[in-house]
């Protein structure tokens, strides 16, 4: 049954007020020849023997294996309100705030989430969401080649390769022309990029803590960018944004970014949501959704959406994008998240990431052949070289319930032996040592 | 000079060799409050009736054709502050910016203030 | 109500971060510091709880108040497959990407085929992906997908996407981030794309069609099979919006009607929330033709009944990190599971009846700009009350103010004063007579005293907001 209440009295009742004989007679405009030719799905069944097949599926989903991975998306504490908050109904069965008065719920909460991320961010003025990490930074791509009215963007290679993935393809679409640069070791090649910057460059993108782990400054980056009348985008992980220098603090225009790691759940992919923040000054050529401040008629103090005349709904094919809905209910995630550990414990977590990959990375390169790749410092991520393809090696430990770290060569040609670790504060001091015991035995044996 | 109006309700008036162009009064109070002003930039050339600039209200957003080809010469930059000046004056303070290397006889493909005021009355 | 940054107290914190059980490190250097803590909000647990408690009472949702947005199918999302979507918080999606990962995470990659062989027999078509993560997504990558394949015939001379002007702002904006210019087709007197304008716009510099069907008018378009046709004559392909496939379930099939690429909104059909405005998710069917497009990776099932995450390399790229918006996708699969084929069936059902029996009682009262039998959504319009000052917009207000989230207003845009209701599947008769009511009484107020309906809402924490004053004022994130 469909969740459909009406009886069949009350359904005779209805179709007399309409004048139909059947339900099946309202389907009348549809040619006969138009129906569908199969249906052909299981019948229904009971919640509880639905949730016994959702459980077998989870129960077979890889949870109870200690990730020492990330790529992009991280393993981190969510304090249980985060979901009980989000979990009231009066949210999640809430759509689109487009009638003001009754979505302040919504619209306040998405005024204090860009609150939120223009304060990580160290920028002027966040939209209410997008979808995700890799979609955000493509988004600050188009974006900058709308400001500058220029068609080519440096990417730096030590991005994620999941997202220069997409920004390639979403640059395709566009003829717009993305120009890869090399990494140097495990860290952005500045002198490249910087010489990589011409006058038709709309943008030079990095992201900081690169794919490998490196913490960089890109203060000159930005300086040389910005003489070349180019724009600089960095992606940013939120959680070492509570100790590394902000997008903002470096000079950065756009600052973009996956907000899973604040408050959302791994979930084998999602939902999760993407950041993307910028100046003032720019704030038209934002994507998607932005809520405003104003007052009411009566001079109360609420919250709108604004500035729409960029968006889809206005401007069609003008747009400064075609998101309409975003991840609005990851987003309040990420803003309970962050108030619940408020700016004390929001930098504590930061270092205490910090300090578990530091042991993390001294107890690794202990072991025999490997050694630490990254040239200066890093976060909670860092790249080893093991004396042999790191990819066998990965595969082994599986077997041990641990995922020791994401293989580099499959993304990286020639950096087989390379493997990007990652140390959350959520693994203990005993699975670290866990894990340096079993790399020793798998490079021995 | 007088004023010439275009289907798209953009007005030009030539001042000297120059043209100063605007929205009319007309398109100004169908907008609504006029919330944001895209301003072209000097020294675009533009053929008359392409796009020269954009203006936006809450629920709408709107290009400006260029009722004659020039090159932009100077913009109304108090809009970017005050873009309720075009609902204030559109045909007056509101003007939107000014185009210079003008062809005048361009002009007679647009409509004089009486015809304008006759179009609108069909619309 | 005051912000959270306004409740702050210096050294007050919600949450305790765990101990360390390692060494101190060396202090991370200066210079690639930030120069002073991030500036979030310093309050107890308990403050946290009761402002973000305090703020969900200031929405309407659909859990507490009837929620008829046209064009949005805000129907009751039902409980167990919020559980079900739960269940899988703890994957890592990167597993399946490591050699030897994909054995661990079987139970996933499952569900996401699962879901792609669904969605593919309720749609009529022979593949689908997951990877787009909302409509507008969906869209675009059902565009790229359709330049990939004449781009790989050597066709590369379609420039052109054609929608009608009816369409969702989506569409034109979806086509023309996949590098398109838009041609729009006005709507004919008889409610739908204009027949013969379409014709004169069709050529072999026409790349895709986007239709939608049932249209935003909620009208069922007799021509569609002939649009199909006519497209496919040219070589173009032609692109289902499935933002209104919920009156359709297991009575017409996109596929069979000869449509080459649809996209579904599983926040609208399927069930899963809203989230205030997402966490949506939009998969992307595709016929035999199109299937080497399709972005990577695909999770493929294997001889042996497991399933593999495997490259594709002739398709469009990567359109999102991994899998799609796998917890929503959990969530519809659970759905889909739990109503079956004849649940389905009956979604659609009382779905056309439900809007059927609003339109035949408002229709005495509200403009009817097309009157025919709807499916799933009615469009009204506000003309006569206009005449008495009153616009669409007004009408809404006042519904807030009697409890009732208002319809979609102003949309579709070829109707003037549109109030579109969409009142789904799952609304009893006793409610949707009580929305009559109330929406039979505002076109009373409208004639009696139209000022009362200006004036609304008056129950709700604010009133009338001046979005030009915030448009205007730029305040987007607090000082």
């Amino acid at each position: 049954m469909g969740y459909c209440p009406n009886t069949p009295d009350e359904i005779r009742e209805m179709l007399a007020v309409i004048g139909a004989g059947s339900i099946e007679e309202l389907f009348a405009p549809i040619p006969a020849e138009l129906r569908a030719k199969s249906f052909d799905l299981p019948p229904g069944m009971s919640e509880f023997e639905l949730m016994r097949i959702m459980r077998e599926k989870a129960a077979a989903g890889g949870a109870e294996i200690v990730p020492f991975i990330g790529g992009g998306i991280y393993d981190h504490i969510i304090p249980a309100a985060v979901d009980h908050l989000s979990s009231r109904a009066e949210f999640y069965t809430a759509y689109t705030p487009y009638q003001p008065e009754c979505s302040q719920g919504t619209l306040q909460a998405l005024f204090e989430y860009q609150s939120v991320i223009c304060r990580l961010t160290g920028m002027e003025a966040s939209n209410a969401s997008l979808y995700d990490g890799g979609t955000a930074v493509a988004e600050a791509a188009l974006m900058s080649l709308r400001i500058t009215e220029r068609n080519r963007v440096v990417l730096d290679a030590s991005i994620n390769p999941l997202h220069r993935e997409i920004v390639t393809g979403y640059l395709h679409g566009l003829s717009a022309e993305a120009v890869e640069v090399a990494p140097d070791g495990c860290c952005s090649n500045l002198k490249r990029l910087i010489d990589s910057i011409d006058e038709e460059t709309a943008a030079v993108v990095v992201q900081n803590p690169n794919f490998f782990g490196s913490v960089q400054d890109f203060s000159e980056l930005a300086v040389k960018a910005h003489e070349k009348g180019a724009l600089l985008i960095v992606s940013g992980y939120p959680i070492a944004l509570g100790l590394v220098a902000s997008p903002g603090e470096m000079g950065a225009d756009i600052a973009v970014g996956d907000g899973q790691s604040l408050g959302n759940p791994l979930s084998f992919g999602g939902p999760y949501f993407g950041f993307i923040a910028t100046r003032k000054r720019f704030i038209r050529n934002l994507p998607g959704r932005i809520v405003g401040e104003t007052i009411d008629n009566q001079g109360r103090r609420g919250y709108v959406l604004t500035l729409q005349a960029r968006e889809q709904h206005i401007k069609r094919h003008k747009a400064t994008s075609n998101i309409c809905s975003n991840q609005s209910l990851c987003a309040l995630r990420g803003l309970i998240f962050c108030a619940s550990l408020g700016k004390k414990g929001f930098e504590e977590l930061a270092l205490l990431n910090y300090d578990k990959a530091q042991y993390a990375k001294s107890s690794l390169a202990g072991v025999k052949g490997v050694s630490v790749m990254n040239a200066g410092s890093t976060f909670n991520e860092f790249t080893l070289s093991l004396p042999k393809d790191a990819a066998p090696v990965v595969e082994k430990l599986l077997a041990s319930g641990v995922a020791a770290g994401v293989p580099l060569g499959q993304y990286y040609p020639g950096m087989d032996n390379a493997l990007t670790v990652t140390v959350t504060e959520k693994r203990s001091k005993a699975e670290i040592d866990r894990l340096a015991a079993l790399l020793e035995e798998a490079l021995c044996s | 000079m007088a004023k010439f109006f275009t289907k798209e309700h953009e007005w030009v008036e030539m001042d000297g060799a120059q043209a100063i162009v605007g929205i009319s009064e007309h398109a100004a109070h169908e907008l609504g409050d006029i919330t944001f002003v895209e301003l072209p930039k000097i020294g675009k050339s533009v053929k008359q009736f392409d796009t020269l600039a954009g203006i936006e209200s809450v629920k709408a957003a709107s290009d400006i054709y260029a009722p004659v080809s020039g090159k932009v010469a100077q913009v109304n930059d108090k809009l970017e502050d005050a873009p309720e000046l075009v609902n204030q004056g559109a045909e007056s303070e509101g003007w939107i910016c000014r185009l210079e290397g003008v062809d005048a006889s361009e002009l007679g493909a647009l409509l004089d203030a009486a015809a304008y005021a006759k179009y609108l009355e069909g619309l | 109500m005051q912000l959270i940054f306004e409740k702050s107290v210096p050294g007050r914190s919600g949450v305790r971060v765990p101990l360390s059980d390692v060494p101190k490190a060396s202090p991370f250097p200066d210079a690639l510091r930030r120069k002073e803590p991030v500036l979030l909000p310093e309050v107890s647990e308990l403050d946290l709880v009761r402002h973000y408690t305090n703020l969900s009472r200031r929405n309407f949702s659909v859990d507490t108040n009837f929620y008829p947005l046209g064009s949005c199918t805000m129907k009751y999302n039902t409980k167990v497959t919020e559980n079900a979507g739960g269940l899988f918080a703890g994957c890592h999606p990167f597993l399946p990407l490591l050699p030897g990962g994909e054995r661990l995470v079987q139970g996933p990659l499952s569900l996401v085929h699962g879901l792609e062989q669904q969605l593919a027999e309720i749609t009529g078509m022979d593949e689908v992906t997951t990877q787009p993560l909302a409509g507008a997504h969906g869209e675009m990558t059902g565009i790229m997908v359709i330049a990939a394949y004449h781009k790989a015939r050597g066709d590369e001379r379609r420039k052109y996407v054609i929608v009608p002007d009816s369409s969702h702002g989506t569409n034109p904006a979806s086509a023309a981030m996949a590098g398109y210019e838009i041609v729009t087709i006005p709507t004919a007197p008889y409610g739908d794309m204009d027949l013969e304008q379409f014709k004169n716009a069709m050529s072999e510099e026409v790349a895709a069609v986007m239709m939608t069907c049932p249209n935003t008018l909620g009208l069922f378009n007799p021509h569609i099979a002939e649009i199909c046709a006519i497209a496919h004559q040219a070589g173009a392909l032609i692109y289902y919006d499935g933002a209104n496939l919920n009156a359709i379930l297991g009575k017409v099939r996109p596929g069979d009607v000869g449509f080459d690429v649809i996209h579904v909104n599983l926040h609208k059909t399927f069930g899963t929330p809203h989230g205030g405005g997402g966490p949506g998710s939009g998969p992307v069917g595709v016929k035999k033709g199109l299937i080497p497009y399709l972005p990577t990776p695909r999770v493929q099932r294997k001889g042996d009944g497991s399933f593999a995450v495997e490259a594709h390399p002739e398709g469009i790229g990567r359109v999102s990190d991994f899998f799609g918006n796998f917890a929503i996708m959990a969530r519809a699969y659970a759905y889909i599971t739990l109503l079956g084929r004849e649940g389905l069936i009956e979604v659609s059902e009382h779905a056309v009846l439900n809007a059927n029996y609003i339109m035949a009682r408002l229709k005495g009262e509200y403009e009817l700009p097309f009157d025919q039998t709807c499916m799933h959504e009615c469009a009204f319009s506000a003309s006569r009350q206009l005449q008495d000052g009153v616009h669409a917009i007004d009408i809404a207000k006042y519904l807030i103010d009697r409890g009732f989230h208002p319809p979609t207003v102003y949309f579709p845009l070829n109707v003037k004063e549109a109030i579109m209701i969409e009142p789904t599947e799952t609304e009893s008769k006793q409610t949707m007579d009580l929305f009559i009511d109330v929406m039979l009484e505002a076109a009373r107020i409208a004639r009696e005293d139209p000022e009362a309906l200006r004036q609304a809402p008056v129950t709700t924490p604010v009133g009338r907001l001046d979005e030009t004053r915030a448009a205007r004022a730029q305040q987007v994130c607090c000082e």
